[in-house]
């Protein structure tokens, strides 16, 4: 059985706001049938300010609780107020959800979004994207927009928040691919002003180590392979692929484009990647 | 929650109250009788006695002989043994036949086997039909010279959809290929005679029989190759190792000569419960229907789906009232899909979600029934007031 919080039962056995707004000025529709939980929030909006808001929701406990709370903390918000609830405050206002049911408050923020961008006339950009995920149609955009706001690590946590990945399973390695990227992304931000710095040998070494152990020893141990740092000359840095990587025909392009593109990015854009045979 | 708080407990297929006769008939094994049944003395002797009466009550209930029964801790690892002792005994064979609706412990282990062999085999997993049937004319064809064995589960867990061993197991004897069932579900509740099947191995659980929780049995028959599942001593002649689980084995005896007295209650009362609870509901709730085939089904459960509504929320509503059942939505599931079961049956998303499995057993009174059928009715319609899917009576 799920460890609910009282809220959550409280919220799920006395839903509050049940129904549909006549001539509503945003609906929101998310979910479906198929993925087992469904929510339509429908808003009333007055001067750019919410006067009312209502829901229908299929779907479980926690599900039925994230739509009550949402429709509690929207009333009376500006829209540019509203638009600003992550699935995170959902999620605080229940006094946390199990982690497994984090989707659930996803299934909130998405409604919302939904319901003011109907408002406003505009599309939906999470919709927009590639789907990774067929089962529970998840594009790229929403796993990349989930890695950010709720600072996620695994694939397993992206399926917790998004549910991607937790049908046939089939899209693991994609979303683990997305999971790299987008963390990487993150940290380029952070690296580009160490790039133009001049760098003792050990500062080098240090920077190159501690990229090769957080974003390329993962990746190529999932092969079954690792990497060693030998030496680093000047600009050159010799490296010793290990494990199955030794003999693997694609081990010059896995240190050009991979290794070399990654120590460019984030140690120094001069670096020269060398296999020591 | 108080143990006072009177309980409606309708998920006897999940796990059982231990009979009071059980727990009489094993507590002297935790008090009194705590000698090793291996033990030279006579105080370690008269355990082991213990252990031989409640092996003749098992095999009472099985139709087979006390050798043919080994004490397991519970289902899954007698399925485990049964299934890779019948790989090693054919290590030429690289094929095993099985259905889609496994309970997981076969499920997993076959869908996984490579892992516990370190070889390769080629897994046929056999589809059922809208009501849960196997189909004949595609297991015939799935059985080759490479099948090493075919397993296949006696009754559905989640269903109670019963299938005809007897014939299955006698198709594969016919080709020469080893049998076995899961019967966790079908012992007690069905009459078992394993005296004229074809059955080679078979696997039962106690807690589901009003034994402890703890204790299982794989049947193996007589003249089949078998090679145990752990290295260890002597016990069970050498077939599973480690020391007896006295008290629950004795428990567990008790607790299939109960249910050797109470099949034919368990077949007419609590059948006639099941179907005024299942026609009850179906009537009262529109949008509801059964699944799984109506007669070759277990006598003790109803698995009833509610369109347009999710199980998790249904189930959570009926814990106000202290009603026990389970659910195959994605929800209860601890996965995102709902039940691997009614998947395979194709009963629709719409339904598959909003499924509820009630199972009785001799211990429900006609009031929880009636109890049952008032509440029912009102924590549908409120769920369905607030489902966008639902589109009004």
């Amino acid at each position: 059985m799920w460890e609910y919080t009282d809220k959550v039962t409280e919220h799920f056995e006395n839903p509050r706001n049940v129904g549909q707004i006549k001539n509503a000025s945003g609906v929101g529709d998310v979910g479906s049938l198929a993925c087992g939980d469904a929510l339509r929030l429908s808003l009333k909006i007055d001067d750019n300010i919410i006067t009312d808001a209502k829901f229908k929701t299929f779907g479980c406990a926690s599900a039925i609780a994230s739509s009550s709370a949402l429709t509690e903390m929207v009333k009376g918000m500006t829209v540019d107020d509203a638009e600003k609830i992550t699935n995170e405050d959902i999620a605080d206002y229940l006094g946390g959800l199990p982690k497994e049911k984090m989707h659930c408050s996803v299934m909130g923020r998405e409604a919302l979004e939904a319901a003011i961008a109907d408002y406003r006339g505009l599309s939906l950009p999470m919709a927009e994207g590639e789907v990774v995920c067929d089962c529970f149609g998840v594009t790229d955009l929403e796993v990349r927009r989930a890695i950010k706001e709720s600072n996620l690590h695994s694939v397993e946590e992206i399926t917790n928040f998004t549910k991607a990945g937790g049908g046939c399973g089939k899209c693991e390695e994609r979303l683990s691919e997305i999971l790299r990227q987008t963390i990487s992304q993150g940290l380029k931000v952070v690296s580009v002003t160490h790039k133009s710095k001049r760098m003792t040998t050990l500062q080098k070494i240090k920077r190159i180590e501690d990229v090769l152990e957080r974003e390329i020893r993962p990746g190529l141990k999932m092969d079954g392979g690792d990497i060693e740092l030998i030496d680093v000359d000047g600009d050159f840095v010799i490296v010793s692929l290990r494990g199955q990587c030794t003999d693997c025909f694609k081990s010059q392009t896995t240190i050009k484009e991979y290794v070399e593109k990654k120590l460019r990015e984030q140690v120094l854009d001069t670096l020269i990647v060398e296999e020591n045979k | 929650m108080g143990t006072a708080e009177k309980i409606v407990y309708m998920d006897n297929n999940a796990t059982t109250a231990v009979a009071p006769e059980v727990i009489e008939a094993m507590l002297p094994y935790l008090t009194d009788y705590y000698g090793n049944p291996s033990s030279m003395h006579s105080f370690g002797g008269q355990v082991g006695s213990a252990v031989s009466k409640a092996r003749q009550s098992v095999a009472a209930l099985l139709g087979c002989d006390p050798e043919e029964v080994i004490f397991t801790s519970c289902g899954t690892e007698s399925d485990s043994t049964a299934i890779l002792s019948a790989l090693r005994a054919n290590p030429e064979r690289r094929h095993i036949v099985t259905t889609r609706v496994e309970h997981p412990a076969v499920k997993n282990l076959c869908e996984n086997i490579s892992t516990f062999t370190g070889h390769k085999y080629r897994l046929t997993m056999l589809k059922v039909s809208e009501e849960g049937m196997v189909d004949m004319e595609e297991y015939l064809s799935a059985l080759s010279d490479d099948t090493a064995i075919v397993s296949m589960m006696w009754a559905n867990n989640e269903t109670g959809v019963i299938f005809p061993i007897a014939e299955l197991a006698k198709i594969a004897r016919d080709r020469g290929i080893l049998f076995h069932t899961d019967a966790v579900q079908a012992v007690g509740k069905i009459p078992i005679d394993l005296s004229g099947l074809n059955v080679d191995f078979l696997s039962l659980s106690g807690h589901k029989l009003h034994a402890p929780k703890g204790v299982g049995v794989l049947y193996v028959k007589r003249g089949t190759a078998f090679s145990p599942f752990m290295a260890g001593g002597h016990q069970e002649h050498g077939r599973r190792a480690g020391t007896e689980n006295v008290a629950s084995i004795v428990a567990l005896g008790r607790a299939c000569q109960l249910a050797q007295e109470k099949m034919a209650e368990e077949n007419s009362r609590v059948k006639k419960l099941r179907d005024k609870l299942e026609e009850g509901l179906l009537a009262s709730v529109p949008k509801s229907l059964l699944n799984g085939h109506k007669q070759m089904r277990l006598p003790n459960t109803a698995n009833i789906s509610f369109e347009y509504v999710e199980g998790e929320a249904i189930l959570l509503h009926m814990n106000r009232f202290n009603i026990c059942a389970s659910s195959g939505s994605a929800c209860t599931s601890g996965s995102l899909e709902p039940s691997h079961v009614l998947r395979a049956m194709g009963v629709p998303f719409t339904a598959a979600h909003g499924s509820i499995r009630f199972s009785l057993s001799i211990y429900n009174t006609e009031e929880e029934i009636d109890f049952v059928l008032d509440k029912m009715p009102a924590i549908i319609a409120n769920l369905r007031e607030m489902s966008p899917f639902w589109p009004g009576d």
